[in-house]
């Protein structure tokens, strides 16, 4: 999948663009990008960029704009799982900085690095993940874990290929 | 419409106002100052910069003005304790991040952000964090950035997605991280792209070829009037120490707005070129020496004497750039009438001459350009008028924008910024034929035929198809349409076909015909009478001298020229350059001794160019606009139109006794005045169309940026993507069938010349056709710009 995309990739977007008005395709951006980058190994590149503009009738910087302003779009290749441990202020009072702390010494990145091996991206996470009550906590793929600690960590990383 | 008036307040003044206008456009109205950088008048309301807070009654927070559409009864204050405590506290904020580096930024003194700076900045930052740096992006040779001075009011991006029709900047990334760029590595296309220099309210986006060459308070400001194409932009030139430093738009609403097209803008670097004329030359046995302006003149005058009394002033030709000034083109066809001599055009880039007998009075627009946007369907024939006349595509973009349906008939699919609801892309050799379809079409679903009879009989075994039949209910169902002829209409050989086809279109559909002018007296040349045929104010000349053409390939004695590089500037590149070496005197009105012009002329006189000389040009829709010299010429130029003068005298003709160029001026006005223009019934039907022979054809187009001498010597210009590349361009199917690929060579063959060339892969040309740029030195080396051509793979 280097430049064009995937007949299934194509099927989701016309599956998105039945629900907005016909002269609206950009309202599909968002989920295009989303499927894009999930067939892509988590992550966008330019010619993957390119080929949604195309085919949503964008200008190509459009589909830049929106995929480098979404933090859950990477537009640089990453390790295969990816791991964001919020640090808002309810998972900081609860010990969040240790976990991040551990996990880097953990996998021997930093915050914002893949593993060389491509097994982990850990992610520089902004924003509030929305699981205050059960800080602190983290979101591996797409999953919520909650009230970490080291050995939690442990048990989650380690089961992933 | 008075209901739409109401009253608002607006410190304590009543104003009159629309309903539904912006309070900052009420205020601008009436001269109340309002601070802002992200507003601009011409552009959609984003109201991110939040500078223009004013305080609204009974609104809670101080509101922008921008976004606050008037109501009956509104009171605002703009220097309010609130009104200015919210704009200092903007100010301070988008400071935090602004480097300190005014003196060394090419736009302080001129700076927006500056001059707000010192009403409503603190003197010094309350801010001890690192400033943001932005690293700066290459986009062109024409802009510079400095983005870590980006204040992010988006002017630009909202400029390329609104009027320049393609969007290349945008704000990638958010919050501290966002950034205004291109994202990936790439140079600006839009042909207006310098437009956003002006719009930039702080220094991230700067001129690059005046970077670091004068500040704008050591410069003069003269205005003046934009030399490249037919539209007549309003310009301000620049000036330090007798220099032109940059050229700028001056706002003119009835023509270039506030914008201005990059040739336009940069095309002034052609000034100080190189090979620049400094002093008059004599050619004395090969070797060329410079002489004084006496000297030269009488040479000049010994030599053209000789010819005419050796074999008649008919074996004089004079050719001048249609860009000349209006002063020049009526004094040299003054000159050349007033020594017995009719040879005379400005139509150099034209082939086919055979109905100029019932031309217009001269080619034009058949409407205003301010009219263009308010067109609600335009057939655009023969023109790639977004990069010809870049001003006039801007109108048409905003027609498009209110609805307005372009259809276009084109040799070559050239890019448009807006959307073509139905184009057809034919051979040249099929033109005539597709506008005879075009007009079948129009004429069966109206109902009516063309009023005579040779039309009816042309057209009759015409095959339409649906193309041609879309186009002609488009245009027939228009109350405001137009069919506008374009540069390579006019270049066409058969071009009073033509002509004569589109007129019968627009005649039946009811709609307008006009002439899209390539230089900036294409129409003024023809009142000036620099043709053959006519005298000034298109009265009929007794005698028809040689066309631009014809003057060619007759291989006269001797030429005159003016402004030009035949080789380069005419439509058929050898025939000019053959003519040029086997003439016995050539005198050259030039502003640069080139090795071309060095190898056949025997007399260079160095000219003024544009800013440097005063005059006057007549835009496409017929507006006169005199100018100024703005700086003495280089070296020992003079304005052609004295040395004209002066050569008037030396041939004792009457009438040459001008003290200004305001006298010549005055004298063309008074005979054109009561001029009308009209491009009705200008036409002759023709007896047959055309057909193609199955040969392979040439297609010629003149890049933007390569379109005269001046901007071929504009360095920033020439490093674009709009100038003539020297390649051979075919579509992949005719490369495939000659056994060619893109980058390998072919042996390129017109008539009896032939010249190597590499290919290009160009998807825009159609099928058996090549295209071939003109002015550039392989075009001296081939033939026509249209006809038959062969390629070999070398």
């Amino acid at each position: 999948m280097d430049n064009k995309l995937s007949e299934h990739a194509k099927e989701v977007i016309d599956q998105w663009l039945k629900i907005y008005p016909a002269d609206q395709k950009r309202s599909a951006v968002l989920a295009a990008l989303r499927e894009v980058q999930h067939e892509n190994n988590g992550f966008l590149t330019t010619d993957l960029m390119d080929a949604v503009a195309d085919y949503l009738g964008l200008p190509k910087i459009a589909v830049y704009e929106v995929a480098s302003f979404y933090s859950m779009f990477e537009i640089q290749p990453v390790g295969r799982h990816s791991i964001s441990v919020c640090t808002n202020i309810s998972c900081m009072l609860c010990g969040a900085d240790e976990i991040v702390a551990y996990i880097e010494k953990k996998l021997g990145i930093k915050t914002g690095e893949s593993t060389k091996d491509g097994r982990y991206y850990l992610k520089q996470e902004e924003e509030c993940l929305a699981a205050c009550c059960g800080g602190p906590m983290m979101m591996v793929d797409h999953k919520f874990y909650e009230n970490l600690s080291p050995e939690k960590v442990d048990e989650v990383l380690d089961k992933l290929e | 419409m008075t209901d739409d008036l109401i009253t608002i307040e607006v410190d304590g003044k009543p104003l009159q106002a629309r309903k539904g206008q912006m309070l900052i456009q009420v205020t601008d109205k009436n001269d109340i100052y309002v601070p802002r950088f992200c507003y601009h008048h011409k552009l959609s309301v984003a109201a991110n910069c939040r500078m223009c807070l004013v305080e609204v009654e009974k609104a809670p927070k101080p509101l922008p003005a921008c976004a606050t559409p008037v109501v009956d009864g509104m009171k605002a204050y703009t220097r309010s304790k609130l009104a200015v405590e919210a704009q200092k506290a903007v100010m301070e904020f988008l400071l935090i991040n602004h480097p300190l580096d005014c003196p060394i930024c090419d736009q302080g003194g001129e700076c927006e952000l500056q001059d707000l700076a010192m009403g409503y900045g603190r003197d010094v930052s309350r801010y001890q964090e690192n400033k943001r740096v932005v690293k700066d992006k290459n986009i062109g040779p024409l802009v510079q950035t400095d983005m870590t001075r980006c204040i992010h009011c988006t002017r630009c991006v909202r400029f390329g997605d609104e009027i320049a029709g393609v969007r290349e900047l945008g704000a990638t990334g958010r919050g501290e991280h966002m950034e205004i760029g291109t994202y990936i590595e790439k140079s600006m296309v839009s042909e207006m792209s310098g437009n956003v220099i002006d719009i930039c309210p702080v220094g991230a986006l700067t001129s690059k070829p005046f970077r670091f060459s004068a500040r704008s308070w050591e410069m003069v400001q003269k205005d003046s009037i934009a030399p490249h194409d037919s539209v007549g932009s309003n310009i301000h030139v620049h000036i330090k120490d007798d220099r032109v430093k940059r050229v700028v738009p001056s706002e003119n609403e009835t023509i270039n707005e506030v914008w201005l097209s990059d040739r336009d803008r940069f095309s002034y670097e052609g000034l100080y070129s190189d090979d620049r004329l400094l002093s008059p030359m004599i050619k004395e046995d090969g070797a060329w020496k410079d002489v004084d302006w006496e000297t030269a003149l009488q040479y000049v005058t010994d030599r053209i004497q000789t010819v005419k009394k050796k074999t008649g002033a008919d074996n004089i030709g004079a050719l001048v750039s249609p860009a000349a000034t209006l002063e020049e083109l009526f004094l040299l066809q003054k000159f050349m009438r007033g020594i017995g001599c009719h040879n005379i055009d400005h139509r150099l880039r034209q082939r086919d001459f055979s109905d100029q007998d019932v031309a217009p009075i001269f080619p034009w627009l058949g409407q205003s350009i301010a009219d263009i946007e308010k067109r609600d369907a335009v057939l655009l024939v023969g023109s790639n008028v977004r990069k010809e006349q870049p001003i006039i595509n801007h109108r048409l973009r905003k027609a498009t924008l209110r609805g307005c349906n372009v259809l276009v008939v084109n040799p070559v699919d050239y890019d448009f910024n807006f959307n073509i609801p139905v184009k057809i892309i034919v051979p040249p050799t099929d033109l005539p034929y597709t506008l005879a379809g075009i007009l079948k079409a129009v004429a069966e679903q109206g109902g009516r035929k063309p009023d005579d009879a040779d039309f009816i009989k042309l057209i009759e075994r015409t095959n339409i198809n649906d193309k041609h039949r879309e186009i002609a209910r488009k245009l027939s169902e228009s109350k405001q349409g137009t069919v506008l002829l374009g540069n390579l209409a006019v270049a066409h050989p058969q071009f009073s076909t033509i002509r004569a086809l589109a007129g019968a279109i627009a005649k039946l559909a009811n709609i307008t015909l006009g002439y899209l002018g390539e230089s900036a007296n294409s129409s003024g040349a023809w009142l000036a009478g620099a043709l053959p045929h006519r005298k000034p104010a298109g009265q009929r000349s007794d005698k028809t001298g040689l066309n631009a053409f014809s003057m060619l390939e007759a291989s006269l004695k001797a030429y005159v020229l003016l402004g030009i590089e035949p080789e380069l500037d005419c439509w058929d590149g050898s025939k000019a350059m053959q003519a040029m070496k086997s003439a016995e005197f050539i005198v050259c009105m030039t502003a640069y001794h080139s090795e071309a012009i060095k190898s056949y002329a025997h007399v260079l006189l160095p000219i003024a160019l544009f800013a440097e000389t005063s005059g006057t040009y007549i835009n496409n829709e017929g507006r006169s606009q005199s100018f100024n010299a703005t700086v003495s010429p280089s070296g020992e130029a003079r304005p052609a139109w004295k040395i004209l003068r002066v050569l008037g005298n030396l041939f004792n003709l009457n009438g040459f006794n001008y003290n200004t160029s305001i006298e010549v001026r005055d004298e063309i006005q008074n005979l054109i005045s009561n001029l009308v223009p009209g491009n009705e019934g200008r036409w002759e039907i023709p007896v047959s169309l055309p057909t193609g022979n199955g040969n392979l054809q040439r297609i010629t187009d003149i890049p933007m940026n390569s379109i005269d001498p001046i901007t071929r010597r504009a360095h920033a210009l020439q490093q674009t993507m709009d100038v003539a590349d020297g390649m051979v361009h075919v579509n992949a199917l005719l490369a495939r069938q000659l056994g060619l690929s893109a980058g390998s060579r072919v042996l390129v063959r017109q008539e009896e010349c032939s010249v190597e060339l590499p290919v290009m892969l160009d998807e825009r040309v159609p099928e058996r056709c090549v295209l071939v740029h003109a002015a550039q030195s392989c075009h001296a080396s081939l033939g026509p710009s249209y006809g038959d051509i062969t390629l070999n793979k070398v």
